[in-house]
């Protein structure tokens, strides 16, 4: 089931009349979910990612816009008639029910033709248990689950009614590091079975990027970017989706374009053709660093880090906006610990240059 | 290191550093000491509270109870009594007894579970409602800061009748003129020749009335604690309003529930100052008598001149109610949700 967004505006009313105080939520969001993909909306605290998550289940309206599944307009419909499967961040299991109770409860608010009998429900209870690996648990009460545990319970709730759309509220955040890997796996596993559209809020742009089919990064209920995860790291459109995208950060520099030459500081450091002389942001990736004995890059060596395949050289520039410049690299660069500077070749297709103003993307040929 | 310099460092290990090591044992000393009793010291002025007026006299309940006669006068006067169960025989053998027992538990049957859903209904109305919520929150607890006797004489003139005239009556209570109102005929609720069904119905609307407030306190305090995302999520699974209410809102709110019923069962077996508040000391309507008499009516009239007798009377209610109580928490066991 493709789900579809027309314009969704959500405006949350000021608390008091005096104050004109009311928060634009989601800005005119438009953007088509295709079928039986995985999509994650991603952004900082405050983008109106959940808000939309919540527009999508019904649980809010949207103050203008509209909301298609298939060709089906819902934007009217309530929750439960939309065939959404909701999953909330801290769960919301029935503590009173045991796990076989929760998962069967969906299913017995049923009414009219698609009331089942018992044993249907049993058997669909089971089905979407053993789906999510918890047929074992059935009998237990939540409080007696592991947080991953209690997550796919939610899944198997969500999932037991078949719904069009499944929908997932920061699905990772209540678990540890190590659960979190597992149960991202787990979530993307289950989705490509089950082949229902989904969509997953998350502030972590790595479990985005991991697991998503396509990724929608939002800033103050705006839509920043929406691609392929690699597309979207690769090719940022503005400064606020290359610094959100990638662990280190993008190393940002206030640099300048002079004859079609890019200049840090002093230094000319790569060919950027077709940009006009101007001063720009420039973006680098960690990994656009090539150290070299002839590096166009001069920066003062502060630390390396050795993390097994790769080395991380944390170094120091004049002209970088970040208090250190982070770069990785191959384990296999002899890195001369005891030296003052290191010398840095850039990677073209990793180096992107942004506007002063409007921090929108300059784009320059890479030959 | 300068004379002057070594002087001054001297100076400081001695007076500090003695002093300190000094300072940790005494006070070592004192604290480890006074641990051990300082928890009951803290706990001293309620124990010693607690110790004179209720563990003493429940100890000389049981004693009183067990002594064959015992009148306060006649211990004063020196006389000493034989030990027995003279007392307990006697008060079961009082032909009133068993009319307070049939009226203290048809009270506590029909009150406690009448007040414990109003509440609940009201608690969860009040909870759903946003415009003057507060208000009508100090609004729903105001009974229970209101003096129960004058609560109950308000009561009595509402359910009063009183047939003067040969056309119409002189005086007629608020209940009878919305009866009348609604074309039925008066109803001798209260007054002399009253029936003894129409006592109870009094009664039951009066308790109902005056438990409810704390009822919806506790009930709207549980409410407001329960998790809203439960609601969402049940909206989302298509819940109807009734299911949501049976199958999350009561078990949600069971372990307040169960604290309500219990304390009103308690409280329902130890009725009397509402009896008295619409009836009188007479605890009956005019020309019956003691037809609503409860444990407790019972027990502070023997009080004044057959001790005995009502401590008798107050272990056979303890008793009851301890093992009320016990079946309460037994069935709350099961079904409740902690």
């Amino acid at each position: 089931m493709k789900v579809e967004l027309q314009n969704l505006t959500k405006i949350f009313p000021s608390r008091n009349k005096k104050e004109n105080s009311e928060v634009i939520a989601v800005n005119n969001f438009t953007f088509e979910i295709p079928d039986g993909k995985l999509v994650g909306l991603l952004g900082p605290s405050g983008c109106g990612k959940s808000t939309t998550l919540y527009m999508i289940s019904g649980l809010q309206k949207p103050t203008s816009g509209k909301i298609f599944f298939g060709d089906e307009d819902v934007t009217e419909l309530t929750p439960e008639n939309r065939g959404i499967g909701l999953v909330f961040q801290n769960y919301a299991l029935y503590p009173h029910m045991t796990v076989k109770q929760n998962i069967l409860f969906p299913l017995q608010n049923l009414k009219g033709e698609d009331k089942m009998d018992k044993e249907t429900m049993l058997k669909r209870a089971y089905e979407a248990a053993k789906l999510v690996q918890i047929d074992e648990l059935m009998d237990r009460k939540p409080s007696e689950l592991s947080g991953g545990q209690q997550q796919r319970v939610a899944i198997a709730r969500a999932l037991v009614k078949m719904p069009r759309v499944l929908l997932l509220d920061e699905p990772l955040s209540n678990l540890d590091a190590r659960l979190r890997l597992q149960t991202r796996e787990e979530i993307r596993r289950i989705q490509r079975e089950t082949g229902i559209t989904t969509v997953f809020v998350t502030h972590d742009q790595e479990e985005a990027m991991s697991i998503s089919d396509v990724i929608v990064v939002m800033k103050l209920g705006v839509v920043q970017q929406v691609g392929k995860p690699q597309e979207v790291y690769d090719n940022p459109t503005n400064l606020f989706v290359a610094k959100f995208l990638g662990t280190p950060p993008i190393n940002v520099f206030d640099g300048e374009v002079k004859g079609g030459k890019l200049y840090l500081g002093e230094s000319a450091v790569l060919d950027v053709p077709g940009v006009d002389d101007r001063a720009v942001y420039v973006g680098i990736r960690p990994e656009g660093f090539v150290p070299a004995e002839d590096g166009v890059l001069e920066a003062n060596l502060s630390n390396v880090e050795v993390m097994g395949r790769d080395v991380s050289i944390v170094s120091t520039h004049s002209a970088s906006l970040n208090p250190v410049v982070r770069s990785i690299v191959d384990a296999d660069y002899k890195i001369d610990r005891a030296s003052e500077t290191v010398k840095l070749n850039l990677k073209p297709h990793k180096v992107f240059l942004f506007d002063k103003e409007t921090e929108e993307r300059i784009y320059f040929e890479v030959n | 290191m300068t004379e002057s310099k070594q002087n001054v460092f001297q100076w400081f290990v001695e007076v500090f550093c003695k002093q300190w090591v000094w300072q940790k044992f005494c006070v070592n000393l004192v604290y480890k000491k006074f641990d051990k009793w300082k928890g009951w010291l803290y706990l001293s002025p309620a124990l010693v509270l607690l110790a004179i007026f209720t563990i003493w006299p429940i100890f000389n309940t049981i004693r009183m109870s067990l002594l064959e006669g015992y009148t306060t006068m006649k211990a004063v006067n020196g006389q000493s009594f034989a030990f027995g169960i003279g007392n307990f025989t006697r008060v079961l053998k009082y032909p009133g007894f068993i009319t307070c027992l049939k009226n203290t538990v048809l009270l506590c049957v029909l009150t406690v579970p009448i007040s414990t859903f109003l509440a609940l209904l009201i608690a969860v109305c009040l909870n759903s409602i946003k415009f003057l919520n507060r208000f009508l929150q100090t609004v729903f607890f105001l009974p229970y800061v209101t003096n129960s006797i004058a609560i109950g004489m308000v009561f009595a003139a509402m359910f009063n009748m009183i047939i003067g005239g040969s056309v119409r009556p002189d005086s007629v209570g608020i209940v009878n003129n919305v009866l009348e109102a609604l074309g039925f005929n008066y109803v001798n609720w209260v007054n002399a020749g009253s029936e003894y069904w129409a006592n109870i119905v009094v009664m039951t609307v009066y308790i109902v009335w005056n438990a409810l407030p704390f009822k919806i306190l506790i009930l709207l305090g549980g409410l407001q604690s329960v998790n809203k995302q439960y609601y969402e999520a049940a909206k989302v699974d298509g819940t109807s309003r009734a299911r949501t209410f049976w199958r999350i809102t009561v078990p949600l709110l069971s372990p307040m529930l169960a604290y309500v019923i219990i304390t009103g069962f308690i409280g329902g077996f130890k009725e009397y100052s509402s009896i008295v508040g619409i009836f009188g000391e007479s605890m009956g309507p005019v020309g019956d008598a003691y037809a609503l008499d409860t444990m407790v009516g019972f027990i502070y009239r023997a009080i004044g001149n057959q001790e005995g007798t009502a401590s008798a009377a107050a272990i056979i209610l303890f008793f009851i109610i301890f093992a009320v109580t016990m079946v309460n928490l037994y069935v709350s066991k099961k079904k409740t949700h902690y």
